[in-house]
């Protein structure tokens, strides 16, 4: 057993077997195990369609054109995070907030619709309690919901965290990453649940 | 970044309670993890004895059905959750590292919020005892027994927490000794030169991070269901409970695997030590570990044969459970291939390693036979699956378990366990085990179902019985022979040198017990049973540079090692406020106890982010980010 | 790998801002097709194989450019796709134990 250089730092600045940070592989890691949470909720949501012994039904109360707007908005919050990304690692720490920033309000929007849009199906007389849809439907996209709402309050933290000195450099480029993945997942799991949920909606049972 | 969030100081405690409550040393928890999850252990084994008493004879009344209900449910409850996993990551935290040639974790204040917060769990489990009620539905607990009008007290609310925060606490752990192995390998350790156990922790952990997700859903439907009043399980509003079933069993077999896989590995690692032959087949058992945790999703709905799934879906996981006998075989005949033609030196641990093997045979061949639908049709609910689950898991994980323990105690304290209570501990384990579970096949094929609290006299369970409550006392009594051995041997044992067995792997390369550094200098990995090879290379003198670990001091500033946090624990209590806040939420007001566990949760995050994992070091600017 | 080729891929391979734009564009025009195909009521059931093929779209290419899984180190690919593909398969075969076997 020849002995390597010691190596001087113990804990998270190592140098790594395979060359990746420890953060970012832990935050795949949890974005692959996240999958399976957002596939259980998918799957109850499916295996409970059509199967509501009182309405409303999810064609009395989707607008597809409201939540394709919503949808939109999510998508563009998207792209203002990887351009604040390519931002932070030109170096440009101005445009890094304001991008940041947009990322946010983007966010903030897509919730604001959410909250509308769950005040109208409650008028539409849709509650958690009045059928197996109310039942399914709130608890997934809510929880999607408060997935985006952790995004927003990490994306505020990383923002106010910009105008500390020294807070946002290049060098610390993996601090937004990992937000930004985290935040592109959740992006993507709305992709999923627009198609399944909403669109595919109408069709009892598929 | 230099200042301390909210200029609280650093912990700085070498020792006392503050130094463990504060540490960040994955030594350190694992201790605390092993010594927490015994204690537990300890209290699902009353449970159990418990159990036996009401059962020792026909129409007994010592225990009333409500009680014998929350004690069948908290035992089993108990042992898996609180007993098999955390004495599984004791191992984890204290060997994994050690094995791979690491200083600590890749995350080590998410090392101690792991712990900090299944103990959280724990207690809001355990605490159901005294707030009026444990929970009562069988450790599956079936909807719709969990409904709230089945069931309105507060005991499923706090099962129901409690598994949410333990599973917070074993996906912490997960993601961390994945991040751990895949990243923290010395120079030259590729992934079929790391040796067993470090191999089954990395699959546990995968399974871990796949299957707790769905347990997770399943626990927030069902808390949904009862503190919201939402349909998810209400049959009135169309439901069907089934969906409890699949979810709770796509999430429960993996979780068999979770139980089984450290052992396993404990028992890989244990096996060449005392045969003096390295592994038999290391590759193919590498493969069958693989296949093992991936076939293990694809069996769930053999727990639910009996409930009319239909032909198809019968047939079908009848033919994946038997397939995924044949990875286990593999396992089998490996071991068996290891101590053949060995050296063999029965130790205390090599005893343990030896009953696994044939103590998880009885239990596999058992399984084999209910996992065929028209036999399992027969057995469903009765005291052979009783005997099956005991055989794999008292037999097979704790079997294993202890193996674990005697091996890696002299690793662990730096004292020599008393080998001779140690035999008699091994032997009358083997033989109370067996005593009190092998005639639970008997009365099971009789048709005793489980979890009855009592039956009649002219149903012919009553002598095995009598004899089933014989064994439990025999193994309370070896497990009380157990405690003051480790105790005993731990004050006063003798010392142990840093390679007491022999051994082949790289924590027996330095001191008894490890310093905090582990390793003075990062070793560089050549071989396959490294720190055997290097033994051998030695004795033919090819020249070494520099000795291992033990012997050499490192120079103060050389290594610097993560430092105490107090975060970890602040947001594990906030945790547990949180978990009891939303079981109690009429308590102050509606949830306000829940808002302000998380409120305190929220804190500690921040401030854990804030804190630089090292402080800066005027020697050296790249010390802390 | 050695530190220095990994870290040279990460900070290398990233696509420009135009990239980024052109991605965009294609996920809000695929957006806007998904919901004119819905309006296409004379297709019926036939929309949702169509609907799907357009989300995956979509899906992949959020995760291939925004989350820069096409630039990155394929452990990553690994550990997210084994999570997603286990999602899938077990929605799968829950739907289809409910649907045919209940």
């Amino acid at each position: 057993m020849a002995h390597a250089p010691s190596m001087p730092h113990g804990g998270e600045h190592e140098a790594t077997s395979t060359g990746l940070s420890h953060r970012k592989l832990l935050m795949w890691a949890f974005l692959g195990s996240d999958c399976m949470f957002f596939g259980a909720l998918i799957a109850t949501y499916l295996v409970y369609q059509g199967k509501s012994l009182v309405g409303p039904f999810p064609e009395d109360v989707f607008s597809i054109p409201v939540t394709s707007v919503s949808t939109f908005v999510l998508l563009m919050s998207s792209m203002s995070m990887v351009l604040s990304y390519a931002a932070l690692t030109r170096g440009n720490i101005k445009a890094y907030r304001i991008w940041l920033a947009s990322t946010a309000i983007l966010g903030a929007t897509f919730l604001a619709f959410q909250v509308f849009e769950f005040r109208d199906f409650v008028q539409h007389g849709l509650t958690p309690r009045t059928n197996l849809f109310g039942t399914t439907f709130f608890t997934l996209t809510g929880f999607h919901g408060a997935h985006v709402t952790l995004g927003v309050i990490w994306l505020l933290s990383l923002l106010f965290h910009s105008f500390r000195k020294g807070g946002a450099s290049p060098e610390k480029e993996l601090e937004l990453d990992l937000a930004a993945l985290y935040w592109h997942f959740v992006d993507v799991v709305w992709i999923v649940i627009f198609t399944v949920i909403y669109l595919f909606g109408v069709f009892e049972g598929f | 970044m230099s200042t301390m969030p909210f200029a609280i100081p650093r912990p700085v405690h070498p020792t006392g309670v503050w130094s463990w409550i504060t540490t960040i040393d994955h030594k350190r928890i694992g201790i605390l993890y092993g010594v927490t999850a015994f204690i537990l252990f300890l209290t699902g084994g009353m449970e159990a004895l418990l159990i036996r008493a009401q059962l020792v004879q026909a129409e007994q009344d010592l225990i009333s059905p409500e009680i014998f209900n929350q004690l069948f449910t908290m035992h089993g409850t108990t042992m898996i959750f609180l007993a098999v996993m955390p004495l599984s990551a004791a191992f984890f935290n204290f060997v994994v590292p050690l094995q791979i040639g690491a200083r600590d974790v890749a995350f080590p204040r998410l090392n101690a919020f792991s712990f900090w917060t299944f103990l959280a769990g724990a207690l809001l489990l355990k605490i159901s005892w005294i707030t009026g009620g444990a929970p009562n539905a069988g450790w599956f607990s079936y909807a719709p027994l969990t409904g709230i009008t089945a069931n309105p007290g507060h005991g499923i609310d706090l099962w129901v927490v409690s598994l949410q925060v333990l599973g917070v606490a074993s996906l912490a752990a997960a993601f961390n000794f994945i991040v751990t192995i895949v990243n923290m390998r010395a120079p030259g350790m590729s992934l079929m030169r790391m040796p067993m156990f470090t191999w089954m922790t990395l699959l546990t952990a995968i399974l871990l991070v796949l299957a707790f997700p769905v347990i997770t859903v399943a626990l927030i439907e069902l808390m949904f269901d009862r503190t919201f009043g939402m349909n998810f399980f209400n049959v009135a509003a169309g439901a069907q409970p089934i969906l409890w079933q699949h979810l709770f069993w796509v999430f429960g077999h993996p979780e068999v695997y979770i139980l089984i896989l450290p052992a396993m590995g404990i028992v890989s690692d244990v096996l060449p030590a005392f045969s003096k032959k390295p592994l038999f087949g290391y590759g193919t058992m590498v493969v069958a570990g693989v296949v093992i945790a991936f076939m293990g999703w694809m069996v769930w709905s053999h727990h639910m044969f009996t409930v009319g799934l239909g032909p198809v879906a019968n047939s079908v996981f009848t033919f994946t459970t038997m397939m995924i006998a044949v990875p286990t075989g593999i396992k089998v005949f490996n071991w068996l291939g290891t101590i053949w033609g060995g050296s063999l030196n029965f130790k205390t641990p090599m005893l343990f390693a030896l009953g696994f093997v044939g103590m998880f045979i009885m239990g596999g061949i058992s399984g084999v036979m209910h996992a065929v639908a028209a036999s399992d049709a027969q057995q469903q609910d009765t005291y052979f699956v009783v005997a099956h689950i005991h055989y794999v898991l008292f037999g097979g994980a704790l079997m294993g378990i202890f193996a674990g323990i005697y091996f890696w105690f002299p690793k662990m304290t730096g004292k020599m366990y008393n080998e001779g209570l140690g035999k008699v501990q091994f032997w009358s384990m083997l033989i109370a085990q067996n005593i009190t579970f092998f005639p639970m096949h008997f009365t099971g094929l009789d048709g005793m179902p489980r979890r009855i609290y009592t039956y009649q006299e002219n149903m012919g369970w009553e002598f095995w019985s009598l004899i089933s409550t014989i064994g439990s006392l025999m193994l309370a009594a070896s497990m009380l022979l157990f405690v003051y051995n480790f105790v005993n041997s731990w004050r006063n044992g003798e010392k142990a040198s840093g390679d007491p067995w022999d051994a082949r792997t790289l924590e027996w390369s330095i001191a008894s017990p490890p310093p905090e550094y582990n390793f003075a200098v990062i070793p560089e990995v050549t071989d396959r049973d490294e720190w055997w090879e290097e033994k051998q290379r030695r004795r033919i003198g090819v020249p070494v540079p520099v000795s291992g670990g033990s012997g050499y001091e490192p120079e103060e500033h050389s290594i610097h090692l993560p430092q105490p946090s107090y975060w970890p624990i602040v947001v594990s209590i906030g945790l547990l406020i949180a978990g009891y806040g939303v079981v109690y939420n009429g308590v102050i007001y509606n949830f306000v106890l829940a808002a302000a566990g998380v409120l305190i949760g929220m804190i500690g995050v921040y401030a854990w982010a804030l804190e630089p994992v090292n402080d800066p070091d005027p020697d050296d600017e790249h010390s802390s980010h | 790998m050695s530190q220095q080729e990994s870290q040279a891929i990460v900070h290398t391979g990233h696509p420009t801002p135009g990239t980024y734009f052109k991605v965009a564009l294609i996920l809000s025009a695929i957006t806007a097709i998904e919901v004119g195909v819905f309006y296409i009521t004379a297709l019926g059931k036939g929309i949702i194989p169509v609907l799907a093929v357009l989300s995956i779209a979509k899906f992949a290419l959020v995760a291939m450019f925004y989350m820069h899984l096409k630039f990155d180190h394929k452990l990553f690919t690994t550990l997210f796709v084994a999570g997603l593909a286990l999602a899938m398969t077990v929605v799968l075969a829950l739907i289809s134990l409910f649907q045919f076997f209940v």
